[in-house]
């Protein structure tokens, strides 16, 4: 009688082992998912995006729009950088394909299809498109919606 | 108590194969002759091959291999195309706005197979590596072309610096 009750101890065991894994994946896809399709949280850092955005704070950010290509001028974005696609930028979207930016005092260029021109708010101090010219539209991640942190700065990032 | 059951098993379901698809990888029809002979040799029927998104994840590429990308051109479109060169090589293009292009950091240099016939880095140029989603890695699909995708960097193509033939090469 004993070791029957162990069998069915260890089969219980087995059984509540298995559906703890199990809850934890399926959560994890869930999680996963809501990250990598609907939105999530960045911590910025750098100077490039001050006065609107400053070192250390975190956005909510979202891909459903980059996702439909319904980026639009001002939107600030989180894309791939164009020189290491393991690292992001935050920048604004300053001029969208066909149109043209002005870069110098007199100088201007227009951006080719695919592509979009991004600055930091910042201007003497932000690497972006003006060294590295226009980036693809593949790069962009997600569109940043409002800071949430710190508290005292909490608010909508206006286009 | 059936129909709830039946909505929770979709809404675990759904994103447990989306998170595979993305983390795994998928099957997807090869389009047009762009990478003949590598992939759709036959004009008569397509190739299906996996895209293998694991590979990738940390973008550790090497030459040769035949990747999908986002086309830099139409962020709405796959591309499927082989890397020839890496950050820093001399590549020797064809029909390019300049006739040599050293690869910036963080890009790489594509072409199709089919030389001329393929919109590829001579045509658009370096592209970044971010723009890279997966590899492929066998051919699942027809049954007769069931196979692995080796790496493979065609002679003629090879970077400068890499190959013998050329000046630069040994100037290196």
């Amino acid at each position: 009688m004993g070791v029957y009750r162990n069998i069915l101890l260890s089969q219980n065991a087995q059984r509540y082992f298995l559906g703890t894994v199990g809850t934890f994946i399926k959560y994890g896809c869930l999680a996963h998912c809501t990250f990598q399709f609907v939105g999530d949280f960045v911590l910025c850092s750098g100077p490039s995006m001050e006065p609107t955005i400053h070192s250390d704070d975190i956005l909510l950010t979202e891909h459903i729009t980059p996702w439909m290509g319904q980026i639009r001028h001002g939107d600030i974005i989180i894309a791939k950088c164009p020189s290491n696609p393991k690292q992001q930028i935050c920048k604004r979207v300053i001029g969208l394909p066909g149109e043209t930016v002005k870069v110098g005092f007199a100088s201007y260029k227009s951006v080719p299809r695919g592509h979009v021109w991004l600055q930091g708010d910042n201007n003497s101090n932000s690497l972006d498109s003006r060294s590295y010219g226009p980036i693809p539209q593949g790069l962009i991640k997600s569109r940043a919606i409002c800071k949430v942190w710190p508290i005292k700065s909490v608010s909508m990032l206006v286009s | 108590m059936k129909i709830p059951n039946f909505f929770k098993s979709v809404f675990f379901g759904v994103p447990v194969g989306i998170t595979i698809v993305d983390i795994i990888g998928y099957i997807a029809r090869v389009d047009g002759i762009s990478m003949q002979p590598a992939l759709n040799p036959d004009r008569t029927q397509t190739d299906y091959v996996f895209l293998n998104r694991w590979a990738t994840k940390g973008y550790e590429i090497k030459r040769g291999d035949i990747v999908s990308l986002i086309s830099p051109k139409d962020p709405s479109q796959k591309i499927i195309k082989r890397i020839i060169g890496l950050e820093g090589d001399v590549i020797a293009t064809l029909k390019y706005k300049s006739d040599i292009v050293r690869v910036p950091e963080g890009h790489c240099w594509i072409e199709g197979d089919h030389t001329g016939h393929s919109m590829d880095s001579n045509n658009f140029g370096p592209v970044s590596l971010g723009l890279i989603t997966a590899k492929a890695s066998c051919i699942v699909w027809p049954p007769n072309r069931w196979q692995f995708i080796n790496s493979f960097l065609p002679e003629s193509r090879a970077p400068l610096n890499l190959s013998s033939r050329s000046i630069i090469g040994i100037a290196y």
